[in-house]
């Protein structure tokens, strides 16, 4: 039997070596570069443990308090996503190269969506605090922003994995760009874009918590107040229910998500 | 048999393709078809079989040439007009190309949306006369009980024939066909082509397909062209074909066929 001769690329696996051999040497030098001390966090433990035992005693008066800016919270977190949503759909069919074949326009709309995917929500927190005030508002605008970055990319990247061909059909027919992506594209991608929002949503939920911290509402923000009055028997309560009400958006959403496959 | 007096409406004049990558598609393709043919092109994979039919419908761009379609150009149309041209040139496809998660309904109905605003027909507001005329391509292909289920639920063969009928609604005066019978089985196969024959002799569209089968080229074409390397090497109304011309056109020469 007579094989054809594999190039040396092939027959010792260098790509694979190679790179396992670059990420080694990039997680030592980087390990290097920090000086990381892993010690620091076993001698401290006992501060951790002092901690630990005053949220032990939660201050369960203080639980009713809770209940209104988690409620918001998660307002937040709804609205963002829907508005983020809505920007975004049109922005990932810009973007997308099998609906708009056109490199200049795909490639600069990416660009500019890649900007505002690198701004971090905490950043963009600080900034809408700064222009709209503390508040709700802020947070609303904060992950309305993170949103449509996340989302257009997650969707565009969607669109450019689904089958072509009837999308070269409805051109074949004489119908509009517009018709292509109604009746072909929309139908094939929308259970897979409906699990994306659902998961950006609990994204949401969870960066909405920290959002407060800035003073951007919900329930970051009283986190932040219990934490530096020391009231860490009320700390406890906050951190607890943000738990319930993570863990419970998580389950249903990805309840939801498994349905839809 | 076709009448010389008759007008082509199909008109090659010219039509060369040369890839981004280099290779040349197509060279100097001249041809006309006349209303009412039944047009096999058969060729060898590679032949440029495929890169033919998409020019006549603009899916792929020529680098040379021209294509009139019933006397107008769709080589130079743009926008509405090359909308317009596209409605009279209908396509089935050897993959089908149907949204498999929308409604058999909703797919043949896609054949008219070159005649609606976008708005009117993401609404789904067709006009009764237009669900009454898929109803009726349904019928045809003997699939109307199917009309609400998804497409993914139906057969190859099944699917095939709901392309066939959304090129029906289409009322286009030309079908193209790519290969519609390449991943169908032979029953089923006889089927589809049975479905373009009727709408070749019953409704009197111009047919034009690609076949691999020389079975059924010669049993449904009117005219056979045979295509090598990118160039017409044969073309014969079907009482002048013999088998050892169809021999031929394979076997001609055995380097060509290798691009893609």
């Amino acid at each position: 039997m007579k094989l054809p001769k594999q190039t040396i690329v092939q027959r010792f696996h260098i790509r694979f070596f190679g790179s396992l051999i670059i990420l080694l040497g990039l997680l030592i030098a980087s390990n290097n570069f920090l000086k990381l001390d892993f010690s620091a966090l076993v001698q401290n433990f006992d501060q951790f443990l002092a901690l630990f035992k005053e949220m032990m005693h939660p201050d369960w008066k203080s639980a009713p308090f809770v209940v209104q800016p988690m409620l918001e919270t998660i307002q937040m977190a709804l609205i963002g996503t829907t508005l983020g949503t809505l920007l975004a759909i049109p922005a990932a069919i810009v973007a997308a190269r099998n609906v708009v074949t056109n490199k200049w326009i795909t490639g600069f709309v990416r660009i500019i969506f890649n900007m505002i995917r690198t701004l971090p929500d905490l950043l963009l927190a600080a900034l809408f605090v700064a222009i709209v005030g503390i508040g709700p508002y802020a947070g609303v605008l904060t992950l309305t922003i993170f949103s449509f970055g996340m989302i257009t990319k997650l969707f565009y990247e969607c669109i450019e994995t689904i089958d072509n061909g009837p999308l070269e059909a409805i051109l074949a027919t004489g119908g509009k760009r517009s018709a292509m992506v109604m009746f072909a594209i929309l139908p094939q991608v929308s259970s897979r874009f409906i699990s994306y929002i659902l998961y950006t949503f609990e994204i949401n939920v969870r960066a909405s918590t920290v959002l407060g911290y800035l003073g951007a509402g919900g329930i970051g923000q009283q986190l932040q107040t219990s934490l530096s009055q020391f009231r860490y028997d009320q700390t406890a309560v906050i951190i607890l229910a943000i738990l319930i009400v993570v863990l419970a958006i998580d389950g249903l959403s990805n309840f939801a998500r498994e349905r839809l496959q | 048999m076709t009448k010389p007096e008759l007008k082509p409406v199909i008109d090659v004049q010219h039509v060369s393709k040369i890839y981004d990558n280099g290779t040349s598609g197509l060279s100097d393709i001249n041809l006309q078809v006349k209303p009412g043919e039944f047009v096999v092109i058969v060729g060898l994979s590679g032949a440029g079989k495929s890169t033919l039919m998409r020019s006549l419908n603009r899916l792929h761009q020529v680098t040379e040439g021209h294509v009139l379609i019933d006397g107008r150009s769709i080589t130079e149309a743009k926008g509405r007009n090359l909308r317009q041209l596209r409605r009279d040139v209908a396509m089935i496809f050897q993959n089908f190309n149907l949204v498999k998660q929308s409604t058999v309904l909703r797919n043949v109905l896609a054949g008219r949306l070159g005649y609606y605003p976008t708005w009117q027909s993401s609404l789904g507001l067709f006009k009764e006369a237009d669900k009454q005329r898929a109803y009726k391509a349904l019928e045809r292909v003997n699939l109307l009980d199917k009309v609400y289920q998804r497409v993914d639920q139906l057969s190859g063969g099944q699917q095939q024939r709901v392309a066939v009928a959304r090129a029906f609604v289409q009322d286009p005066k030309i079908v193209l066909a790519d290969e519609p019978t390449a991943s169908l089985d032979p029953k089923t196969a006889h089927l589809v082509m049975n479905d373009l024959k009727s709408m070749n002799q019953e409704l009197g569209k111009t047919v034009v397909a690609n076949l691999h089968s020389v079975a059924l080229a010669k049993e449904y074409a009117t005219r056979i062209i045979g295509l090598r390397a990118g160039r017409i090497v044969y073309d014969e109304s079907i009482q002048n074909v013999t088998d050892a011309d169809l021999a031929d056109i394979y076997n001609g020469d055995s380097s060509v066929g290798e691009r893609q």
